[in-house]
């Protein structure tokens, strides 16, 4: 399968275009920790489970995206700096759909 | 002063398997721990799921996974030192190095094996511009003493089990108890919930959802909160304490400042003898250590805790004769007086 690229913003606000597999079962925050877009220990702290919102992110085009999960959305009701177009990069799996995405990461909470 | 042979800062998984490690080599362990239980990241963030990839079981519980590994460890008697922040250390002139906490609590020891996970879990801080202002003059991240709140005016804000737990509590010690979450629904324990909701309509537990604390009020000290419901003008709530509870983030804190070779959060070790760092008799195992290759895994930790146990035996006793017994063989003795063993074979003779 092919890789799909993605524009990831990051906390200092400069865009990285990058390439992301389609065929590594990855999800958006390990693209980013893969790409080490934002400093190890300041995302994906739980490692995965929907469980801190250190991976949170802003959606910034209209990719149909996998619809949230109650743990997604409840976690994301205690985050900070949250948006409309917040997401957990955690819990979006990278799909070829997902080629053009583009993303911001949040503040570090 | 407490004394002990190794001093562990972080009592999760790693941490709680090197007592074990050290017991078989009779060196007793000390442990210390800014949450006030065991566990680390297994008991605070995800207690209730189950871990893969743990040999020898095919599934098991980050809370059972604690809960074996102190049964496993009791024999040989751990100290901890709960609820403290590891703060600084001193080397000795006698190669030993003492540990303080936060709150002034001394340990020494000849070796330290840091064992910290990301950091210690501190209170996430809601980006309110002056919450920093009222810090310990009303504003608490985490409650230690609910009498301080008798008969006062106390605004929670979070969603989660220790928002409801503590509104609930609380009700029967302040005057008033106001809740504040972004949304109706609440993550916690769905007895919590329905706690909640029955003050809620004896009204005891002024609720306000969805809704979010926008500002703080007061000179010197809290005497309101500003609250926005969503879509509308910001109201005052009269407080005299705000309470966020949004739940606990690790930082590194301050082990970051102990003269430790930093690589990315983590301490950078040496990984192909003993997992020690750029200070002799200090080590970092388990998701704290960095080395090329690191996989922070549960199972890699227990594997670096072993290394680092022989290492520090090596160290303590460098002149000692030792040989690695296999606990089948040689069993296990433990401090409290205890002895397990592998039962004799039964021998009979057929006539």
């Amino acid at each position: 399968m092919s890789d799909i690229t993605l524009k990831i913003t990051d906390r200092e606000g400069v865009l990285h275009e990058i390439l992301a597999p389609t065929d590594m079962a990855m999800n958006l925050m390990e693209v980013v920790r893969s790409y080490e877009l934002a400093p190890e220990g300041t995302i994906g702290v739980c490692g995965g489970m929907a469980m801190c919102a250190s991976c949170q992110c802003y959606v910034k085009t209209d990719h149909e995206l996998p619809e949230m999960g109650q743990d997604e959305d409840m976690m994301l009701a205690e985050a900070f700096y949250v948006e409309d177009n917040s997401r957990l990069g955690c819990q979006i799996q990278i799909t070829p759909k997902m080629d053009g995405l583009e993303v911001e990461l949040a503040p570090e909470m | 002063m407490i004394t002990t042979d190794i001093l562990i800062i972080g009592a999760g998984p790693t941490g709680l398997f090197t007592v074990f490690e050290a017991g078989l080599l009779k060196l007793k362990c000390h442990l210390i721990d800014a949450l006030p239980q065991p566990g680390g990241q297994c008991s605070e963030i995800y207690p209730k799921k189950p871990i893969y990839d743990i040999p020898g079981f095919p599934e098991i519980l980050a809370g059972d996974l604690t809960t074996n590994l102190l049964e496993q460890s009791k024999q040989f008697e751990p100290g901890f030192t709960l609820g403290e922040r590891a703060e600084t250390i001193e080397k000795q002139d006698n190669g030993s190095f003492i540990v303080t906490t936060n709150k002034g609590t001394k340990h020494q020891a000849p070796i330290v094996a840091i064992a910290g996970g990301l950091g210690s879990f501190e209170p996430r801080k809601p980006p309110i511009p002056n919450i920093a202002d009222y810090e310990d003059h009303g504003v608490e991240y985490m409650i230690k003493d609910p009498e301080v709140y008798r008969d006062k005016k106390v605004v929670i804000a979070g969603g989660g089990d220790s928002a409801l737990d503590w509104a609930v509590f609380l009700t029967d010690v302040a005057e008033e108890v106001t809740l504040v979450h972004r949304r109706n629904e609440f993550r916690g324990a769905l007895d919590s919930v329905d706690k909640v909701q029955e003050l809620k309509n004896l009204g005891k537990i002024n609720l306000i959802t969805p809704a979010e604390i926008k500002g703080i009020l007061g000179t010197g000290k809290v005497t309101g909160v500003a609250v926005e419901k969503k879509g509308e003008a910001p109201f005052i709530v009269d407080a005299d304490h705000f309470i966020p509870l949004f739940g606990l983030s690790p930082k590194l804190g301050p082990i970051g400042n102990w003269g430790l070779e930093i690589e990315k959060n983590a301490i950078k070790v040496d990984n192909a003898l003993d997992y020690q760092t750029n200070i002799p008799g200090v080590y970092a195992i388990g998701d704290v250590n960095t080395y090329p290759g690191k996989l922070k895994l549960i199972l890699c930790g227990f594997h670096e805790a072993t290394l680092m146990c022989q290492s520090a035996f090596k160290r303590i006793f460098p002149d000692k004769k030792y040989v690695m017994k296999y606990t089948t063989v040689g069993g296990i003795d433990g401090f409290d007086g205890t002895r397990k063993e592998a039962p004799k074979a039964v021998v009979k003779a057929i006539n």
